[in-house]
């Protein structure tokens, strides 16, 4: 066993092997030009891509996601405003409920009053003619006994038959 | 135990089989790797995609930790290549390796000096490439060789060969060292009859665990200080 070729450049080096630098030099750069073509490049397209990708899906999410706060604010908006809404509604109609039950009470108290008072006179009108009435017929009566006393000169007890056929004259007249 | 390399001439340079067949195979491993992985890509990654894309956002990072990504996104697929290619080739030569006739075939490319040393010397011209691109080259010079003080100028220009040195031959080291001890351990096996394979067994398995571990660290050195020089010929805070 001998331990020659580990001496550095042992191993039958004869000087510069000059071809394996241009070797070396055409392999490697062959490679790498190939490479970018077919794997290299393609690799970087895609992941640039997939970078882009990314930062239009957060731009997007983010933007969504306004969105979505956006229209969550307006609901809530809505809703609020709708709910002071029907309060209002609720108070307004509870308030004219009230009023119109206060006008159709005053009202028929009014008319009550007033058909009572209409009554009343009425009651009084037709006293007051059936008193005119009344004595109108006793004046007559009266003036139609003075008549038939005044015509006739008889006894009394003509007299007082007389009275008593005319005041039953007068019953039967009335 | 000795081993030759298949050495051949052309045009009056010389040329070593072993590293060229193991640099295609390497470069075929990744392809594929890279390649297979990458069909049918889909948003929601599955599988090999997602180990490809680790990958990438690995080497994305030891970017981002050395340059703001404006910049240094360029040489995102300089580093996924870069990657890829030493860790496999650190990785090939563990299993096993092969040697015909006295002569060495199968091993990791990256366990020869000249292969690493080329690949780190593209780095460092590629450091200037770009600190020339994008400073201009008043700014280059001035940056690179006269900061932060112009009398440190002898230092910056060793500091340049230095660089190319240590990123060239520590991955060599590593490597070799690695398939050295592998090849010591493997010749314990096979050269003393039964007693030595089964004393061989643990420390063949611990080695090679660890020389897998060595190997993706050296592939991440290596991509890590790639960046690094960059950065300090390309940014303007270096």
């Amino acid at each position: 066993m001998s331990f020659d070729y580990l001496v550095l450049g042992a191993g039958g080096h004869d000087g510069l092997n000059t071809l394996d630098i241009f070797a070396t030099l055409f392999f490697f750069i062959l490679l790498m030009v190939l490479l970018k073509k077919v794997a290299w490049g393609p690799l970087m397209g895609i992941m640039t891509q997939r970078e882009e990708l990314i930062a239009s899906e957060i731009a997007a999410a983010e933007n969504s996601r306004q969105e979505s706060q956006r229209l969550l604010e307006e609901q809530r908006d809505l809703l609020k405003e709708a709910r002071t809404e029907a309060l209002a509604i609720v108070e307004n109609a509870k308030k004219q409920g009230d009023a119109s039950r206060e006008e159709i009470i005053t009202t028929a108290r009014t008319e009550a009053i007033r058909l009572k008072e209409s009554a009343i006179r009425e009651i009084d009108t037709e006293k007051e003619r059936a008193i005119a009435a009344v004595r109108e017929e006793v004046v007559s009566l009266s003036v139609l006994a003075a008549s038939k006393v005044l015509e006739k000169e008889v006894s009394e007890e003509d007299n007082r038959a007389l009275i008593e056929a005319t005041i039953a004259k007068a019953g039967e007249v009335n | 135990m000795e081993h030759a390399n298949p050495t051949f001439e052309f045009l009056g340079m010389t040329g070593n089989w072993s590293n060229i067949l193991m640099l295609a195979v390497t470069s075929l491993i990744v392809f594929l790797i890279a390649f297979l992985s990458t069909r049918n890509l889909k948003m929601k990654p599955t599988g090999m995609q997602n180990f490809m894309e680790w990958i990438m956002d690995f080497v994305k990072g030891i970017i981002k930790s050395n340059f703001d990504w404006q910049t240094g996104g360029r040489f995102h697929v300089l580093g996924i290549t870069f990657l890829m290619f030493i860790a496999v080739a650190n990785v090939l030569g563990l299993p096993f390796s092969i040697s015909y006739d006295g002569v060495l075939w199968w091993k990791s490319p990256t366990a020869d000096p000249t292969v690493t040393m080329t690949l780190a010397v593209m780095v460092i011209i590629l450091t200037h490439y770009y600190g020339i691109k994008m400073k201009g080259m008043k700014g280059y010079a001035v940056d690179t060789y006269l900061k932060p003080m112009p009398f440190l100028f002898p230092l910056k220009i060793i500091e340049e060969f230095a660089n190319t040195l240590t990123l060239g031959l520590r991955l060599y080291g590593n490597i070799y060292a690695g398939e050295v001890l592998l090849g010591l351990i493997a010749g314990l096996a096979t050269g003393y009859g039964a007693l030595g394979f089964v004393g061989a067994i643990i420390p063949a398995m611990a080695w090679q665990g660890f020389s897998l571990f060595i190997g993706g660290i050296q592939a991440f050195i290596f991509v890590m200080l790639t960046m690094v020089y960059m950065s300090h010929k390309v940014s303007a805070d270096h």
